[in-house]
């Protein structure tokens, strides 16, 4: 066990690429914790995804020995945190698990959106920051501008911001340091029933489910019987470790402490983030406030290009499941993609990170719907229904009104771009909440509906402002708008896969983008093909297919017969890859571009 | 199915695969040579009629078709030889067509006389263009002048003349061919074959189309007009198309090539040459090497010159049944396809067709309608793919 006073829990907030990772791995490297043989980049990001994009999917910790400039040992406890907003309430968990953070601030870039939503977690969760201006060895380093931005936009003093190149190694003893001196001790009462806080879990190949604690009160040990208060499960208490960051075996975890157990637990699911494990025996009084339980906001369908292997991608769901509680999924069968899942998840880049898993681990090719939000439907009778799925949008005589779930977003860009950024916001249905300047960088803040975001926002934002605005934000509220159904037709035949939700006034400019799209990814038929998009039975955009005039083979004797054989053959097998709508037939590939997402 | 080539017939097709030059848009089975010993060739080809013959004993062949290549870069005495040989080989009916391809160069049109001698009562002669500039385009040694002589040299030789002609050319407009098929159809052929220029994989303009170099090609619709062009005015001068490229006053048809569109038996001997051979009630597809020397010491030295012999399917039998028969304006008989298949045309997609005016059906046949025609290959995955 160790004192408290000789304990310091810290996470590092930042923004993508602002160096999170490469701090991190300097911070190891300079205490001695990893070999430097077994060294590698990005030490505690151990996906694959998380290392080729450079973000953070799952909390990590890893457990520090330093030997400070006053001469003792300390404990110095890091968890890398999720930083992104899709994964707010892990991040919000892990924030609370720890006392301190330092801020790492990119002295070229300067402030992102992104670093302020993190900021305001690790303020509400009373921590004590130490600002870091990372990367003052770029030529384009401008600490001074930066350090006045931190305290302009953030509110925090950053006159002794600790000046590092985290890639070049500079500055790395100062951030220890400051770690030791300007961060405080965890308190906690050693003798009082056992209180943690389950801070995250994840499957082990080998181990089965392991939970990551920070001990806030009480001792935990190899052995006890423990009891997991939000689901009221109880296990035996098989291994208790330190992660340095492999798993080092401790025999007790007191306040203070992060560490991690298996207990014969079965799946992730059985573990909630942010739930209080305590003594079965002795519990404590209350569980630690702030608990919820992960609710998916995007939802979309995911279909296997090939129809043999849906078991494949049932396996290979049920798999990813086990250890993402946060991530849900029922079966849907579509007319146009056969069987698929309707699955949940907790914001696009969730998506796109299962997405990419299930394609890269289980081979998979997969069809992706468009991404759609939960919808509330008032229905005439008083009840409220969650719509995931527009497919299963119920006659409108029986709703009353509908509502959508809204986002706060905080959006910096430099002021050039700001006019392009308004109207985007403005096209997107947004309003305003917002907007202010520090230097030559504007910060504005709109309401703006989700279900416009998760429809190729991204992508825009992106291009109109060449890369350099940042964006992030938070759900903010459900409100009543003028939503409608959109179907779309092929040869007057509805193609469910298609449909989408969208407000009455976007309708005829996504409808108009859809039939225009469909009519350049539909291959010709012998007659034309009327496409249309509709709201009930009122048409608000079409476009026709003309009919093929032409085909057929100049030449055609002895030898060639065999050709052309050959060739109807080939044509055979592209037929399976087409699905049939009436006369129509689509291939597949029209389904995943016109669904493709621009993300 | 034993006896169903009998509504094609039987007919010879002999491959002869040099030319003087390549043409760049040709993907037939050509080689360019300096120097070919001709009596090796003759003894291969003797040596493969004999073979076959044996095989096919006692049919009665009807046509006799020489193909390439260019085979009238053929001596005399090698055309007289393998028909010698061919008429000691099979029965004959009384009025056997012996077709040669041939280039309207003066050099080939030299040998004319020998030919038919030899026995060669038809000719095909590849004119392509009536404009010397397109016939540089082209890639083709004769000029618009030296092909009217040879046209002229033919008509002293051979009962029955046929040219070639491609179209919808590069920057070739409406007018232009109308004018240039009148041209043609004042010379008064009796057969025509009408070839819009298709860009094959492999040929020098697939390379040049690739690279964007080939400008002025035919959009679908000037295509579509070319082609409705072509079938009025042949139609006006009394030769109607009997297939999609084909056109022949009546009794003109070419013989040889209804053997394969009528799915006949049709023996294919020379470098890559196919065949279609029912043998004992098992109909057969063969297939010859492709490279001319490889044919050569294959025949010299197991005195066979084809590879595996593939048996067909009644699936094949539909298939090739009816992408050839529907390119004829007699079009095909159901009762044949579900005699060659084992199971009748499906009637909901055949029905589709008749009211989409693809197909016209009269009790037990099916023609393409003119504008069926233009659309074959849709019709034949229609009724075809499942």
């Amino acid at each position: 066990m160790t004192d408290l006073a000789h304990i310091r829990n810290f996470s590092i907030v930042a923004h993508i690429d602002h160096g999170k990772s490469t701090l991190a791995d300097r911070l190891i490297q300079a205490t001695g914790t990893v070999a430097q043989r077994d060294m590698k980049e990005q030490m505690l990001d151990s996906m694959d995804i998380e290392r080729e994009r450079g973000i953070t999917i799952k909390a990590n910790t890893v457990r520090l020995n330093y030997r400070a400039k006053d001469g003792q040992d300390y404990i110095l406890n890091l968890i890398d945190t999720p930083g992104h907003v899709d994964f707010a309430y892990e991040v919000s968990r892990s924030m609370r698990a720890v006392e301190g953070s330092l801020l790492v601030v990119d002295a070229s870039q300067g402030v992102e959106a992104q670093t302020l939503a993190n900021v305001y977690q690790a303020l509400d969760a009373g921590h004590d920051i130490v600002p870091v201006l990372n990367k003052i060895d770029l030529p384009a380093a401008e600490p001074e501008r930066v350090r006045a931005q931190i305290e302009d936009v953030i509110g925090l003093d950053a006159s002794d911001s600790v000046l590092i190149s985290a890639k070049s190694g500079i500055g790395i003893p100062d951030v220890l340091e400051a770690i030791v001196t300007r961060l405080p001790a965890p308190k906690g009462d050693r003798d009082a029933p056992l209180k943690a806080m389950l801070v995250d879990s994840w499957y082990d190949a080998y181990l089965g489910v392991v939970v990551m604690i920070r001990v806030i009160d009480g001792v935990i040990k190899k052995g006890d019987r423990i009891r997991m208060m939000a689901t009221n499960a109880a296990y035996g208490i098989d291994k208790l470790a330190v992660l340095r960051p492999q798993m080092v075996d401790i025999p007790e975890l007191g306040p203070g402490e992060i560490g991690i157990f298996t207990a014969s637990i079965k799946q992730v699911r059985d573990t909630r983030v942010g739930d209080t494990v305590t003594h079965e025996r002795k519990p404590c009084d209350a569980p630690l406030p702030g608990f919820k339980p992960a609710q998916p906001v995007v939802f979309c369908g995911l279909f296997p290009v090939d129809a043999n292997d849906f078991e494949t991608l049932r396996d290979a769901i049920e798999k990813l499941a086990l250890n993402d509680a946060s991530f849900s999924t029922e079966m849907e069968t579509s007319a146009a993609l056969g069987f698929g899942f309707r699955c949940g998840f907790l914001g696009l880049l969730h998506l796109e990170v299962i997405r990419e898993r299930l394609e890269r681990e289980f081979d998979l090719d997969l069809i992706t719907t468009a991404p759609s939000v939960v919808y509330h439907l008032h229905m005439k009778d008083g009840e409220v229904r969650d719509l995931h799925n527009p497919a299963d949008m119920p006659d409108l005589t029986y709703v009353d009104h509908i509502e959508e779930p809204r986002i706060k977003a905080t959006i910096m860009v430099p002021d050039e771009y700001l006019g392009d950024i308004l109207k985007l916001c403005q096209d997107r249905r947004g309003i305003q909440q917002n907007l202010t300047y520090a230097g030559s960088r504007a910060m504005v803040e709109y309401d703006l509906p989700l279900n416009e975001v998760v429809f190729d926002f991204y992508d825009r934002l992106k291009s109109v402002t060449k890369g350099y605005a940042s964006f992030d934000y938070t759900i903010s509220e459900y409100r009543e708008d003028f939503l409608v159904k959109m179907s779309i037709l092929v040869n007057d035949e509805p193609v469910d896969a298609l449909s989408m939700m969208v407000h009455r006034d976007r309708a005829e400019m996504r409808g108009r983008g859809m039939v225009e799209k469909l009519k350049e990814l539909i291959p010709r038929h012998m007659f034309k093909i009327p496409i249309q998009a509709a709201i009930g039975g009122r048409v608000i955009a079409r476009e026709t297919l003309s009919a093929m005039r032409k085909d057929v083979t100049a030449k055609c004797y002895g030898g060639d017969a065999t050709r052309k054989k050959k060739l109807l053959e080939k044509q055979k097998e592209g037929k399976k890859k087409m699905r049939q709508f009436g006369k129509v037939e689509i291939p597949q590939t029209a389904f995943i571009n016109a669904l493709k997402m621009d993300s | 199915m034993t006896d169903d080539w009998r509504n094609g017939g039987f007919g010879l097709y002999l491959h002869w695969p040099f030319c003087q030059s390549k043409c760049p848009y040709c993907d037939f089975n050509s080689h360019v040579a300096d120097r070919i010993d001709q009596k090796r060739w003759e003894a291969a080809y003797l040596s493969e009629i004999d073979r076959i013959g044996a095989e096919t004993e006692g049919r009665v062949l009807s046509t006799v078709f020489f193909g390439g290549g260019t085979p009238s870069l053929m001596q005399g005495d090698l055309v007289h030889a393998i028909l010698d040989r061919v008429r000691q080989t099979w029965t004959q009916s009384n009025d056997l067509e012996v077709t040669m391809e041939a280039n309207p160069g003066s050099v080939e049109a030299g040998r004319f006389a020998d030919y038919a001698a030899a026995g060669v009562n038809r000719v095909s002669i590849g004119f392509q263009a009536l404009r010397d500039e397109d016939l540089r385009r082209l890639g083709r040694m004769h000029s618009v002048a030296e092909a009217g002589r040879a046209l002229d040299v033919a008509r002293k030789s051979f009962e029955r003349i046929s040219f070639d002609l491609i179209y919808a050319r590069q920057d070739q407009g409406k007018e232009a061919w109308r004018t240039e098929l009148m041209e043609a159809l004042a010379m008064e052929p009796d057969h025509l074959s009408l070839y819009q220029l298709t860009i094959e994989d492999g040929t020098v303009f697939a390379e040049r189309s690739r690279k964007g170099l080939l400008r002025g090609l035919p959009d679908e619709d000037l295509s579509v007009d070319l082609f409705e062009l072509t079938q009025d005015l042949c139609e006006a001068a009394g030769l109607p198309a009997y297939e999609v490229s084909n056109h022949a006053r009546p009794g003109q048809e070419a013989r040889h090539n209804l053997i394969y569109w009528r799915l006949g038996d049709y023996a294919g001997i020379g470098p890559g040459a196919h065949g279609r051979l029912t043998l004992k009630g098992q109909r057969w597809a063969t297939e010859a090497p492709r490279a001319p020397g490889a044919w050569l010491d294959q025949v010299e030295r197991q005195a066979m010159g084809e590879l595996a012999r593939e048996p067909s399917s009644p699936e094949d039998h539909v298939t090739e049944y009816l992408l050839n028969a529907l390119r004829l304006s007699e079009g095909a008989e159901l009762s044949r396809f579900a005699a060659l298949g084992g199971r009748p045309m499906r009637e909901d997609r055949l029905a589709s067709l008749v009211e989409g005016e693809f197909l016209i059906r009269v009790e037990d046949r099916i023609r393409t309608t003119r504008k069926g025609r233009m659309v074959l290959n849709a019709i034949l995955r229609e009724l075809l793919l499942d």
